[in-house]
C-alpha cells in the first residue's frame, strides 16, 4: 500500500513538472514552444516535380542531393522562420518521379517566392565579337549585348568551382576561382578556344560581366581561371553559387498552397476551444457515469493530455489542422481502456471479489481486450501515415503516437491511482464509487 | 433481448440505410475535391461590401479559366473553384478580384492534375491494405476458436461490418455533394480509414467476448446462439460508452473546431454511430446466420 501510494504521488509530481514545463515554453518562441504547421500559421506550401530524364540512373541520388541543397540555400535566403525541403518520390507506390516539398512558414506571397526558388545564377562563356574590344561594357558598367556571341559553354557543364589564389599577372596573390568542367564541358571548351585563339572569352556570371581574358592558347584540361579583381570574400561566395548555384535538375511547380495568417489563427482558437469543450463534456460524462474509476480515468486522461502536448514540444511535431483533429480524437480514444477497466472492475466485484483484488484483476483481464484493439489502432495509423500528404500525415503521427501514450497512462497511471486510493468493497460508500451506470448493484 | 429470435428486425436499419447509401453513390456519385482531380482553390475576403457572383463571373470570363465557380462564403468571403491555375492565371484572377473592391487572399491552393490521380490511387490501395490488414490481425487474433464458427468466418463478418460502416458516411456525401456541393478531399479518405481502425475495435470486443465465453466450461452444453446473446449482453454498455466517448470529443471538433476539419468530423461521428450499431446488431447476428444456414 505505502509503495502504491508513493508511485501514485511521483506520477503526480511528475505530471506537474511536465505542466510547469508546457506553461513556461509555450509562446515563448523558443526551442521548445509548438510547431505549427503551414495550414495554422500561415504561410505557402510548392511541390515541384522534377525532370530526371537527362540524368544517368547512377547519378541520380546525387543529383537530388545536389538539388535539395540548392533549393534549402535558396530558401534559406528568404529569412523566414524554418523553411522545410523535402525530397519525395510520387506515384501511387512511391516509384514515381522526385518531387521537392518547399515549405515557408510567414510567407504568403506565393509570386516571390516562386520567382527567387526558380531563379538559376547562370555562369556562361561568351565571345567578344571581333572588333568590339573596346567595346564591352556601356557607361553604367553594364555589358553591351551585342558585343557578344554565344558559345553554348554555361554552368551546366560545370563539374566544380574551387578557390585559389594566383597571381593575375600582376605578381600579386590574388583570390581568383577555379572551374572544371565536365568531360563535355572540357571538350567544348577545347574546341572554343583551339578555334579562337588571340580573341576575348568573357565570363558573364548572372548576366554580369566578371573578365574577359585573351585565350592564350588551346585548353584541353577543362579547366579555366576567373580572375576579377574579387576579394577574398567575393570569391568564396562566387565559388559557393556557382557549386550549389545551379539547378542540377530542371523543376516545374505542381502544386502551391497558400493560408493567410489570420485564416490559421482562427484555426487554432477553434482548435483550441473545442478539445477544452470536448474534454470538459468528457470529464462530466465520466464522472457522473463511472463515478470514481471515471474521476481516476480523467486525471490520467489529463497527463495523457500533458504527456502528449510535452511530446509534440520535444520531437518537435509541427501541429497541423489535421493533427489538431486527431490529437481531440485521440483523447476521445484514450478513455477507451478506462471503460474496459471499470466495466471489468464492476464484473469482478460482482464475483464477490475484494476491491484491490478486483482492481488488480480487472486491470489484468482488460489488457487483452486493451491490446488487441490498440493494435488495430496502430495497424490504421501506419497505413494512414503512408496515404497521407504532409499536411495530413501530422494525423496520422499523432494518431498513433496518441494510441501508444494513452495505452501507458491508462494501465499505469489509472491502475496506480486506482489502488492508491484504498476503496473498501464492504463500505457502502465504496461500492458506490466503483460501480456505474444508474443502478448500485 | 434475445438476437436469435429478432434477427430480422436488427438488419432491417442497416440494409435500409445501406441501400440508401448505394443508390446516393449511384445516382449523384461523389465530389471530388481539387487535392483529389486536380485544380484550384481561392478563398478571398472582401474588406467592404462584397461584389455579386455574377459580375465577379463576367470579369473572370475573358480570363479564360473554363468554368468558374464562386460559393459565397461567411459574411464577406467567397471560395472560387476552378481548373488548377498557373501562376500567372492566379495573378490576372487575383487583380480582376481586386477591381471590384478591397479584397484579401485567405488562401490559395492548386493542385497539379498528376499528384491528384496518384493520391486518389493511394487511397484506395491503402484502403485495400487496412481491409486486408484487418482480415490477418482478426484471423489472427481467432486462431485458437475454431468450434462451432471457424475462425476465418469471424474475418468476413468484421469485413462486412467494416464496409457497412464507411459506406453510410460515403453515401451521406455522396447526398451532401448532391444538396450543398460537399466535396469529398483526402480528409475524407483519412476519416473513412480511421473509421475503419476504430469500428474494428468495437466488433473484436464483442467477438473477444464470444471467444471467450466459448472456452469457458459452463459454455458447453448452451447453443452458439444463446452464447452470442450472452456476449452481446456483457459488452453493450462498454461499446456504447467507449463509442460515446469518442463522439463527444468529435461532436466538439464539428461545431467549435476549424473550418478545415468540419466535413472531417461529420464523416468521422456518421461512421462511428455506424460501426457501434453495425458492431452490436449487425456482426454477431451475422454470425449466428451463418452457422444457422451452415447447419441446415
Amino acid at each position: 500500500m505505502f509503495a502504491i501510494r508513493y508511485w501514485s504521488i511521483v506520477i503526480l509530481v511528475v505530471a506537474a513538472a511536465v505542466g510547469f514545463f508546457l506553461w513556461t515554453t509555450t509562446g515563448t518562441g523558443g526551442r521548445f514552444d509548438f510547431k505549427l504547421g503551414l495550414d495554422l500559421s500561415g504561410g505557402t506550401q510548392l511541390v515541384y516535380s522534377t525532370d530526371t530524364s537527362k540524368v544517368a540512373p547512377a547519378d541520380l541520388p546525387d543529383a537530388l542531393v545536389a538539388l535539395h541543397q540548392v533549393i534549402e540555400r535558396r530558401v534559406n535566403a528568404f529569412g523566414v522562420g524554418e523553411p522545410l525541403v523535402q525530397t519525395e518520390q510520387g506515384g501511387a507506390l512511391g516509384t514515381g518521379e522526385y518531387r521537392l516539398v518547399v515549405e515557408l512558414p510567414g510567407v504568403t506571397d506565393v509570386n516571390e517566392a516562386v520567382r527567387r526558388i526558380g531563379e538559376t545564377p547562370q555562369l556562361e562563356f561568351m565571345l567578344v565579337r571581333a572588333g568590339q574590344e573596346n567595346n564591352l561594357v556601356d557607361a553604367e558598367g553594364n555589358a553591351i549585348a551585342d558585343s557578344y556571341e554565344t558559345t553554348g559553354l554555361t554552368g551546366t557543364y560545370l563539374s566544380k568551382a574551387s578557390l585559389q589564389f594566383g597571381n593575375g599577372g600582376t605578381g600579386v596573390q590574388m583570390p581568383v576561382v577555379r572551374v572544371d568542367f565536365n568531360s563535355e564541358g572540357a571538350e567544348l571548351f577545347g574546341t572554343i578556344t583551339s578555334a579562337n585563339v588571340g580573341r576575348l572569352l568573357a565570363i558573364f556570371l548572372d548576366g554580369k560581366l566578371i573578365s574577359a581574358p585573351v585565350i592564350q592558347d588551346r585548353i584541353t584540361d577543362g579547366t579555366a581561371i576567373i580572375s576579377g579583381n574579387f576579394t577574398a570574400e567575393q570569391a568564396r561566395e562566387t565559388v559557393r553559387n556557382l557549386n550549389l548555384g545551379a539547378l542540377p535538375l530542371p523543376i516545374a511547380l505542381q502544386s502551391t498552397q497558400t493560408v493567410g495568417a489570420s485564416l490559421g489563427e482562427e484555426a487554432v482558437r477553434a482548435g483550441l476551444v473545442a478539445g477544452i469543450v470536448g474534454f470538459i463534456a468528457l470529464a462530466v460524462f465520466m464522472i457522473l457515469w463511472y463515478r470514481l474509476p471515471g474521476l481516476v480515468a480523467v486525471v490520467s486522461l489529463f497527463i495523457y493530455v500533458l504527456l502528449m502536448l510535452a511530446i509534440f514540444k520535444l520531437i518537435p511535431v509541427v501541429l497541423t489542422a489535421a493533427g489538431l483533429a486527431g490529437f481531440i480524437l485521440s483523447i476521445g480514444l484514450a478513455v477507451d481502456a478506462n471503460v474496459l477497466i471499470a466495466e471489468r472492475l464492476k464484473e469482478e466485484l460482482a464475483a464477490g471479489k475484494k476491491a484491490q483484488d478486483a482492481i488488480r484483476e480487472g486491470f489484468a483481464r482488460a489488457w487483452l481486450a486493451i491490446r488487441d484493439s490498440n493494435i488495430a489502432h496502430i495497424i490504421a495509423a501506419v497505413i494512414l501515415f503512408w496515404f497521407a500528404t504532409s499536411l495530413i500525415k501530422g494525423f496520422a503521427l499523432v494518431f498513433g503516437l496518441g494510441v501508444v501514450v494513452s495505452m501507458l497512462t491508462a494501465i499505469t497511471v489509472s491502475r496506480t491511482f486506482m489502488l492508491a486510493l484504498g476503496l473498501n468493497e464492504k463500505s457502502k460508500l465504496g461500492r458506490f464509487l466503483m460501480l456505474s451506470g444508474l443502478r448500485n448493484k | 433481448m434475445n438476437i436469435s429470435k429478432n434477427l430480422k428486425y436488427f438488419f432491417i436499419l442497416p440494409a435500409l440505410l445501406s441501400v440508401a447509401a448505394v443508390a446516393a453513390l449511384a445516382v449523384w456519385g461523389l465530389k471530388p475535391g481539387i487535392d483529389l482531380s486536380g485544380g484550384s482553390l481561392m478563398q478571398v475576403t472582401y474588406n467592404g461590401e462584397r461584389p455579386l457572383v455574377a459580375q465577379i463571373q463576367a470579369l473572370a470570363k475573358p480570363l479564360e479559366l473554363g468554368e468558374v465557380r464562386v460559393q459565397p462564403a461567411d459574411e464577406a468571403s467567397y471560395i472560387i473553384r476552378t481548373k488548377a491555375l498557373s501562376n500567372e492565371e492566379h495573378n490576372n484572377l487575383l487583380t480582376v478580384l481586386g477591381g471590384l473592391g478591397s479584397v484579401t487572399e485567405d488562401q490559395f491552393t492548386t493542385v497539379g492534375p498528376i499528384i491528384g490521380q496518384e493520391l486518389l490511387q493511394k487511397a484506395w490501395i491503402a484502403i485495400a491494405l487496412v481491409v486486408l490488414a484487418t482480415i490477418l490481425f482478426i484471423a489472427f487474433a481467432f486462431r485458437g476458436v475454431s468450434k462451432p464458427v471457424a475462425s476465418w468466418k469471424y474475418g468476413v463478418v468484421a469485413i462486412v461490418t467494416l464496409l457497412h460502416d464507411i459506406l453510410l458516411p460515403t453515401g451521406l456525401f455522396a447526398a451532401l455533394g448532391y444538396f450543398v456541393g460537399a466535396e469529398v478531399d483526402s480528409l475524407f479518405i483519412v476519416a473513412l480509414l480511421t473509421i475503419l481502425g476504430i469500428s474494428i475495435n468495437d466488433t473484436i470486443v464483442i467477438f473477444d467476448r464470444i471467444r471467450e465465453n466459448l472456452t469457458r466450461g459452463d459454455a458447453s452444453g448452451k447453443n452458439f446462439e444463446h452464447i452470442v446473446d450472452m456476449s452481446i449482453r456483457q459488452t453493450i454498455t462498454r461499446s456504447v460508452t467507449t463509442s460515446l466517448t469518442v463522439i463527444i470529443m468529435l461532436v466538439a471538433l464539428y461545431f467549435l473546431g476549424p473550418e478545415a476539419t468540419k466535413n472531417f468530423s461529420l464523416t468521422l461521428i456518421v461512421g462511428m454511430v455506424a460501426g457501434t450499431y453495425s458492431s452490436i446488431f449487425l456482426a454477431s447476428p451475422l454470425l449466428v446466420v451463418w452457422q444457422r444456414w451452415q447447419k441446415n
